[in-house]
């Protein structure tokens, strides 16, 4: 029988454990989507929903509930101002997990979370990473080509100092 | 102390080993590019999970 052992422990104290949910939590909020373990995951849901449901209340003594658990003043700023209303006639399920494979090491099963609507953010993420790593290849590139010339010339001058 | 009082015979051994046998992992097929991937989870070769949900996949190479 698995009575009496409701939620996540994560193998923390408990004030490790509600750093790191109110990290995550603001962490999430910011970035619509974070790629963590399935326990994590999992523990950090109601978290976020019960902050998305302050988010849409929007009065002053929720956002100073809000403000209360999340790190960050733009999490804030950004659950009530925009996140709120997105979820406006939406009652609860505003999170999504998806797992996606395990991790290199332990072989924690990874996944991510993000809220509902934050697809087309993500579209646009991963196109400016795209854009980041194509950027830094050809410097890369570049520079490996730079070196390569330099060294092209410099052989001949040792060749002829050694010949002196 | 007690102690065993006969040979434990090596059919004795493998009977008792008769439902020790590992199961193989049932899997499904990706919608997407029809490959066999685990249920319930997105699909590691093209990154799909329910029509979306893409993750950036390593192109080999």
């Amino acid at each position: 029988m698995r009575h009496k052992v409701a939620g996540w422990k994560l193998g923390r104290t408990t004030s490790h454990r509600r750093s790191l949910l109110r990290n995550m939590a603001t962490s999430l909020i910011l970035e619509e989507r974070i790629e963590t373990t399935v326990p994590k995951a999992k523990a950090l849901r109601p978290q976020v929903e019960k902050m998305i449901t302050l988010g849409k209340k929007g009065d002053l003594s929720a956002r100073r509930q809000a403000a209360a658990y999340l790190m960050t003043r733009e999490a804030v700023n950004k659950l009530f101002d925009t996140i709120g209303p997105r979820f406006g006639d939406r009652e609860g399920g505003f999170l999504r997990i998806v797992r996606v494979g395990w991790q290199k090491g332990d072989g924690a099963e990874k996944a991510f979370i993000e809220l509902l609507g934050s697809e087309k953010l993500q579209e646009e993420k991963r196109q400016k990473r795209a854009e980041t790593r194509a950027k830094r290849t050809a410097e890369a590139k570049k520079a490996m080509e730079e070196a390569e010339a330099q060294a092209a010339p410099g052989e001949p001058a040792e060749d002829s100092e050694k010949k002196e | 102390m007690p102690n065993p009082k006969r040979r434990h015979s090596k059919q004795r051994t493998s009977t008792r080993r008769a439902h020790d046998a590992l199961k193989s992992r049932s899997l499904s097929e990706c919608p997407n590019c029809h490959e066999r991937k685990l249920p319930h989870r997105a699909c590691p070769k093209c990154g799909y999970y329910k029509g979306r949900e893409v993750l950036e996949v390593k192109e080999a190479g």
